[in-house]
């Protein structure tokens, strides 16, 4: 994304039940710049091309969601913001700052300066992920302390305040305890304590919510957006979850073997997609006040290899609607990352010439019968933001 | 806690007493006389001098009485007639038929030699086998971490006698660069023990580390893979730091347990390094009265000292285990 789609983005979206200070449309900068990002690993079967040619951008205060399946390059992306992976076996190319500050290439003095105190991540699994042998409270000490140059005494008071932050009953005891003593709930809001100690500006989620179960979900996914009003950090939320999406982000963004495929204000992107894979998405989602005999349909095939990436455009091995598109342009050309009908920073790569239609009149009646035949809510907000400036 | 090591400590002792009571059907009910060895000690053994130790010794009651009697003897003082008649002090292993010695008195010479030749040894093996082992971790992939991983098969693949042997004919004989090995008591002083020692330490320990430095590159290799460590690089700690701080204290734990076993089978007996070396410890001491003639009580004391290591280093091996690991519940 470029500086213009930004400021479109803040412009788009003034996200009314955000009331927090990130969603005032302020001219500030975004906070994380991610710019013609590729990442590489070679290994004994040739190069993986893990993430190629991706772009966006995130400003304090917003979340942006990136969904996709597995091996699609969500992860790989957001590890590379903290150079986490082993540089030996790493190929990084284009850019990213973090608050001005460039990090492919920079070196390991200048990244452990970022690393947990402008960025912090929160990882999947949180019994993995906290070390079983040291206390949540020496965990959440030992990462304030890298920072802060305060005393143990201290930085125990400060690991108290924040597991009581994070809705810890009785942090002062629980502090004590081991990460297996905690449920996994509690573990992640452990995870999470852990993470803001510092009051990063930005905060990379990789799925946070998908080990534990629905209704502790729920209350990690409210606890991070209370966080987030309160602090105002940007939030990076990866996951292969649409109703998290639904529920914490301002933009999305849905990746494809690597590949930005479609981006957008969550709201139209949810409901004008205009990608064949975002409708594949879409369409396996169950949707519990549906009838329980709609079917959910299933994206047909395999993610691709990223050893050997399809030719042209990365999906088409897998789309239905490859002879809509005149010629052999999906298996001979990577479509761009063009503007969509609706929407003005809404972006998708597809050849088909009007994807708005396809999904309003053949993706949207199978998908949602009751829906089809309505205006979509994406075209009422597209028309609204038209008015505006 | 306390409950489990009641149980265990019933359970080991148990495990003992199986275990002498083994060693005794093995001698008293195996094919040969058991009152032939002391006989053969002493001149020519003849029918009627075989008789008349057979009568004095008990020989000729039931394995189970015998058993008792030397059972008893643990506990109380006794007199035991070899022909001749000997007084033995509680607790009583016997006398020994070759030196006439009481066992244990023996036993308490023999000790202190193969307890101080396994702890310096154990020590230096753990101490540079985890640190080998950590280093290649580290930068495993590299020339360094293949060399070592190479280095440390050959020298696992030679016979342990061979190292030794080589050692003491090159480093103590031809060279003279450790021209006195042999145990010093330490109450002659810390010097002439450590000097004594050296070379055997040095042997025993390097011949070691080399599988302690594979395994513990192994348990590091994968601890370093593990997602707690990703979470610790996230935080902004240094490498060194996240290495030897979180990825050591978990790899640690399978070396730990495995070093409390090996340690144990030392102080049970270095056999090559003392024999090697000519140290006077318990390893040497029990070889030698195995050979035929087979100086029976030795034996069953060597036996019944080495099960009782081995059961405790188990029971500590598992306390250890509930204290490095929060995980870990003793119940």
């Amino acid at each position: 994304m470029t500086s213009e789609s930004f400021l479109g983005t803040s412009g788009s979206h003034p996200a009314p039940q955000q009331a927090g200070p990130g969603a005032v449309p302020t001219a500030e900068d975004p906070f994380l710049v991610v710019d013609h990002l590729s990442v590489r690993f070679p290994t004994h079967d040739g190069l993986v091309q893990a993430v190629s040619d991706l772009s966006y951008t995130v400003r304090r205060g917003q979340t942006l969601g990136i969904v996709g399946e597995s091996g699609s390059g969500k992860s790989v992306s957001s590890m590379a913001v903290l150079s986490l992976h082993n540089p030996k076996s790493t190929r990084l190319e284009g850019s990213i700052t973090v608050g001005g500050q460039e990090v492919v290439g920079a070196d390991d003095a200048t990244m452990r300066k970022l690393r947990g105190k402008e960025v912090a991540m929160i990882f999947q699994d949180p019994l993995t992920a906290l070390h079983p042998f040291y206390t949540v409270g020496q965990q959440i000490t030992e990462a304030y302390r890298i920072h802060a140059d305060v005393s143990k005494s201290t930085a125990k008071k400060r690991a108290i305040e924040m597991l009581d932050r994070v809705g810890i009953p009785q942090a002062r005891s629980r502090v004590d305890d081991y990460p297996h003593q905690f449920s996994g709930g509690m573990r992640q809001r452990a995870m999470i304590a852990m993470s803001l100690v510092n009051d990063p500006k930005l905060l990379i989620a990789d799925e946070p919510t998908t080990a534990l179960d629905v209704t502790v979900q729920a209350q990690i996914l409210d606890l991070l957006q209370d966080l987030q009003r309160e602090f105002n950090s940007a939030i990076i939320i990866i996951t292969h979850d649409l109703g998290v999406i639904a529920e914490m982000a301002d933009d999305v963004l849905v990746m494809y073997a690597g590949r930005a495929v479609e981006t957008g204000p969550t709201k139209l992107l949810l409901t004008a997609p205009e990608m064949p894979y975002t409708w594949g998405l879409l369409s396996s989602v169950p949707d519990v006040a549906a009838d329980t005999d709609a079917r959910l349909i299933p994206i047909p095939g395999n993610p691709p290899s990223l050893l050997n990436p399809p030719s042209g455009c990365p999906f088409n091995p897998r789309c239905v609607y490859k002879p809509k598109v005149p010629g052999e342009l999906c298996v001979t050309t990577l479509p761009e990352l063009l503007p969509a009908k609706v929407g003005r920073d809404h972006r998708r790569r597809c050849h088909l010439p009007d994807p708005h239609e396809t999904y309003r009149l053949e993706v949207l009646p199978e998908i949602a019968p009751e829906l089809a035949g309505q205006e979509l809510a994406g075209q009422e907000l597209a028309g609204q933001e038209k008015v505006g400036p | 806690m306390i409950g489990f090591i009641v149980r265990r400590l019933m359970s080991s002792a148990l495990v003992v007493v199986l275990t002498s009571m083994f060693v005794f059907a093995l001698f008293f009910l195996g094919p040969s006389d058991p009152a032939r060895p002391l006989c053969d000690l002493n001149g020519r053994c003849t029918p009627e001098r075989l008789a008349v130790l057979t009568e004095a010794m008990g020989f000729d009651e039931p394995v189970t009485e015998q058993y008792a009697i030397w059972a008893k003897g643990l506990v109380s003082d006794r007199t035991v007639d070899m022909g001749a008649k000997y007084d033995c002090d509680a607790p009583c292993l016997g006398i020994s038929y070759g030196s006439r010695e009481e066992v244990s008195t023996e036993l308490k010479d023999k000790y202190p030699a193969t307890i101080s030749l396994a702890i310096g040894g154990a020590i230096l093996y753990l101490v540079i086998g985890v640190t080998l082992g950590t280093l290649a971790a580290k930068v495993r992939g590299t020339l360094a971490d293949r060399g070592l991983v190479t280095v440390s098969l050959v020298i696992s693949s030679i016979p342990y006698y061979v190292v030794a042997l080589l050692a003491w004919i090159y480093l103590s004989l031809e060279w003279g660069i450790f021209p006195d090995t042999s145990y010093h008591a330490l109450t002659d002083g810390i010097g002439p023990w450590a000097y004594g020692l050296l070379l055997p330490w040095l042997v025993l320990g390097l011949t070691n580390s080399t599988s302690y430095a594979r395994f513990s590159r192994g348990q590091m290799v994968e601890t370093l893979g593990e997602d707690y460590i990703r979470t610790a690089t996230a935080k902004g700690l240094k490498n060194n730091r996240v290495i030897f701080k979180h990825g050591l204290r978990a790899a640690i734990v399978p070396v730990i347990t495995i070093f409390g076993l090996d340690f144990a089978y030392l102080l049970v007996g270095t056999v090559f390094t003392e024999q090697i070396f000519d140290i006077d410890g318990i390893g040497r001491w029990g070889i030698r009265a195995l050979r035929a003639p087979v100086d029976f009580p030795v034996v069953a004391a060597t036996v019944l000292v080495g099960a009782i290591i081995i059961v405790i280093a188990n029971l500590l091996v598992d306390i250890l285990y509930s204290v490095i690991d929060p995980r870990v519940r003793l119940t």
